[in-house]
């Protein structure tokens, strides 16, 4: 479904179901150069299961409108302003890489109203290295095959997403060549290094950590070579998070849907406080 | 195997989609010979079925030896998925039926595999659906052809039996021009030869009983989506870009934003047409597409002999080949095609049926046969088979005439092939004096 927000379009994803906002709601919050299909495997069971599933196209990602906000501070404040829209005053986030980043934000802001926190592949500082940022503006479709090849742990994660048949590196980079088509096409830019550059200014992680007032899950992949597990131990001492290692690598939801879908319905149980 | 960059095509032929068994620790691929997959709860149960868990339910929809071959196809063309099918045919049906419906018009190479051109031109016709055929050169042809009402522009990488080679970064930028998504059947290439997703198609599928199984034992075949085209942009598909009553108002385009036409394919076209594939015989492709590259060199070398052999016999007019610079795509088969365009051709004997026959009669190692893409090196006669229900134009617009003989080189030595082909040359020469 649409939203005017900040007055552009806003696409919400709801999980194949009209949105019930009586449920317990739950937020998905994408990374980089995604959108809320990498979530599927999570959002359309949830949302079958009594929750009130909102995952957003972060702006000039997808079907929401652009030009993607300067930083993951504007990425929260536009996703509660999403949340004021849809008429959602509490919520649980669910965030992947830059994605966890701006729940994170997001749920520190919510305060009280923040019902659970979880972070997919988080880093705090989510540092990007020279070579990527410098090959995202000068070769962005290198970058992306870097990328994609960074957040894969093989070639052969069972049982593949969206279902059976799918190659998760075929479908990682398609969605991340689309949206950088896509984003450069409206005359908003090279999202990609936007993006990056996002995620590697981002300077207010412990702060947001000390203002969250939810419980906290990290979900890390023990073969994550994008953000790899240590990377975000500062954050999650920060946060008293409980923290879960997959046998994954960055792709967490894709790699491993089954185990990334339980740890969020065991870690957010169906009547959240 | 993670790195900064993907794996190459050798490794992932033999790594995408299956790493060893979780159960058995089987470093092979097993064969999962089972209709059915039990379910863990009646909770996992609705989940799979409305497709908010993946996993397989029944072998019909997809089974897990058969999605390892989906899987590292799709890996070896640079895909985003794929589905297998019951043969090459069902792959071509199933990317039309997801996408046309009666009432809808498909522009088509005219250079086509006889079973597409009947499939297309008579069948589909049947059921409402109109295709106007141009020849795969003729680029104002394409453009000049597209309706209204067009869904879908298909072609041949190489045109079966003249090897037309098909300009699919022209022919796919004209499908882009118009909102429409460029299906290529790419059997007679396959990925190793040229991935077509690398220079603008937007669909590929394959006979995968020719060159990706490779030794001529099952029929199927593979239709994979780059996963590049937007259907919601293009505003002419709203099979996937509407709620769909056969599955509770899914909206496939937002489901997946690059799976939404395989996630269709699979959920509707192979659902209820049923045209699936075997893991048996899955596997046994698999054991094809595993020594794909190390086959494919030998085709291609092989043919490049029996080429140059043939090419300058006296009892040939003409040999088909673009690696000729006679051939009409000489050049551009050199700038899509590097590693060489294909070893099927076609080459017409000079005098009539009477020494066509006497050369095919007296081939010992080549096997009168139809089918392509074999180990084995095999021949036949065009007008009197594979495309037999063609009249005298639209063989003549497919570059077949009744002297037209096709050859599809195998894995044998090259000598004892050129031994063979000029043995039976001799007998069509006496046969011509006799």
């Amino acid at each position: 479904m649409k939203f005017d927000v900040q007055g552009r379009a806003a696409f919400v994803y709801t999980g194949g179901k009209p949105l019930d906002t009586t449920l317990p709601a739950l937020v998905f919050v994408h990374g980089a150069m995604h959108d809320h299909s990498v979530w599927g495997l999570q959002t359309r069971y949830l949302a079958h299961h009594r929750r009130a599933v909102l995952a957003p196209d972060l702006p000039g990602h997808g079907r929401s409108d652009g030009p993607a906000p300067a930083s993951v501070e504007a990425c929260a404040d536009w996703l509660l302003a999403v949340l004021d829209a849809a008429g959602i005053e509490r919520a649980a986030f669910i965030g992947h890489s830059m994605g966890s980043l701006i729940a994170l934000e997001a749920a520190a802001r919510l305060g009280e109203r923040a019902t659970g926190l979880v972070l997919l592949g988080p880093a705090y500082p989510m540092k990007v290295s020279d070579t990527l940022l410098s090959t995202s503006q000068a070769e962005p479709l290198k970058a992306i095959d870097m990328v994609n090849a960074f957040s894969h742990a093989g070639h052969a994660a069972k049982p593949s997403a969206p279902a059976p048949g799918f190659s998760l590196h075929g479908m990682n980079r398609a969605l991340m060549r689309r949206l950088q088509a896509s984003h450069a096409a409206a005359g908003h830019g090279n999202l990609f290094h936007h993006d990056f550059q996002v995620c590697n200014q981002y300077a207010g992680g412990l702060e947001a950590a000390a203002r969250v007032r939810c419980a906290s899950l990290m979900i890390v992949g023990a073969h994550d070579q994008m953000t790899p597990p240590k990377a975000s131990a500062a954050l999650a001492q920060a946060l008293h998070a409980k923290v879960l290692q997959l046998s994954a690598g960055h792709s967490l939801m894709g790699e491993v849907p089954d185990g990334v879908l339980n740890a969020i319905q065991t870690f957010i149980p169906e009547e959240a406080p | 195997m993670p790195g900064p960059s993907d794996p190459g095509f050798d490794t992932l032929a033999l790594h995408a989609g299956a790493g060893p068994d979780p159960a058995t620790g089987a470093r092979a691929v097993p064969i999962h010979l089972s209709t059915s997959f039990v379910f863990e709860s009646s909770d996992h149960a609705a989940a799979l079925f409305n497709m908010e868990r993946s996993g397989h339910v029944y072998s019909r929809i997809s089974n897990p030896t058969t999605a390892v071959l989906e899987e590292r196809v799709a890996a070896l063309e640079g895909g985003a998925g794929a589905i297998a099918t019951a043969s090459g045919q069902a792959a071509l049906h199933l990317a039309i039926c997801t996408l046309a419906g009666a009432g809808s018009h498909i522009v088509a190479s005219s250079a086509l595999y006889g079973g597409s051109h009947n499939l297309l031109h008579y069948t589909l016709a049947r059921f409402g659906i109109e295709t106007t055929f141009v020849r795969p050169g003729d680029i104002d042809g394409w453009r000049a052809a597209i309706r209204p009402d067009t869904r879908l522009l298909f072609g041949e990488t190489v045109g079966n039996p003249g090897l037309d080679v098909l300009d699919i970064p022209t022919v796919g930028a004209i499908a882009h021009e118009h909102g429409l998504p460029l299906l290529v059947d790419s059997t007679l290439t396959s990925p190793w030869l040229i991935r077509p997703f690398d220079h603008g198609a937007d669909l590929v599928y394959h006979s995968a009983t020719k060159f990706l199984s490779g030794h001529g034992t099952v029929i199927g075949g593979v239709l994979v989506d780059s996963g590049q085209f937007d259907w919601e942009a293009s505003g002419r598909f709203p099979e996937l870009t509407r709620p769909y009553d056969g599955f509770h108002g899914m909206v496939f385009s937002e489901e997946s934003t690059v799976g939404a036409f395989l996630l269709r394919a699979r959920r509707e076209g192979l659902r209820d047409f049923g045209a699936c594939m075997s893991p048996h015989t899955a596997w046994l492709i698999l054991q094809g597409v595993e020594t794909l590259s190390l086959r494919m060199e030998r085709h291609i070398a092989n043919a490049r002999k029996v080429v140059a052999f043939l090419a300058a016999h006296p009892m040939v007019a003409r040999v088909g080949h673009p690696d000729l610079p006679t051939h009409p795509d000489h050049e551009l088969a050199r700038r899509l095609l590097p590693r060489g365009s294909s070893s099927v051709f076609s080459f017409d004997l000079k005098g009539q049926r009477a020494q066509g026959r006497a050369f095919i009669e007296a081939l010992k190692v080549f096997s009168h046969l139809a089918n392509v893409g074999d180990c084995r090196s095999l021949v036949i006669h065009p007008a009197t088979t594979t495309h037999f229900r063609m009249d005298d134009a639209a063989l003549a617009q497919a570059g077949i005439t009744q002297g037209t003989i096709r050859l599809s080189i195998g894995l044998e030595d090259a000598d004892d092939l050129i031994d063979d082909l000029s043995r039976a040359l001799r007998a069509a020469q006496k046969a011509g004096s006799a």
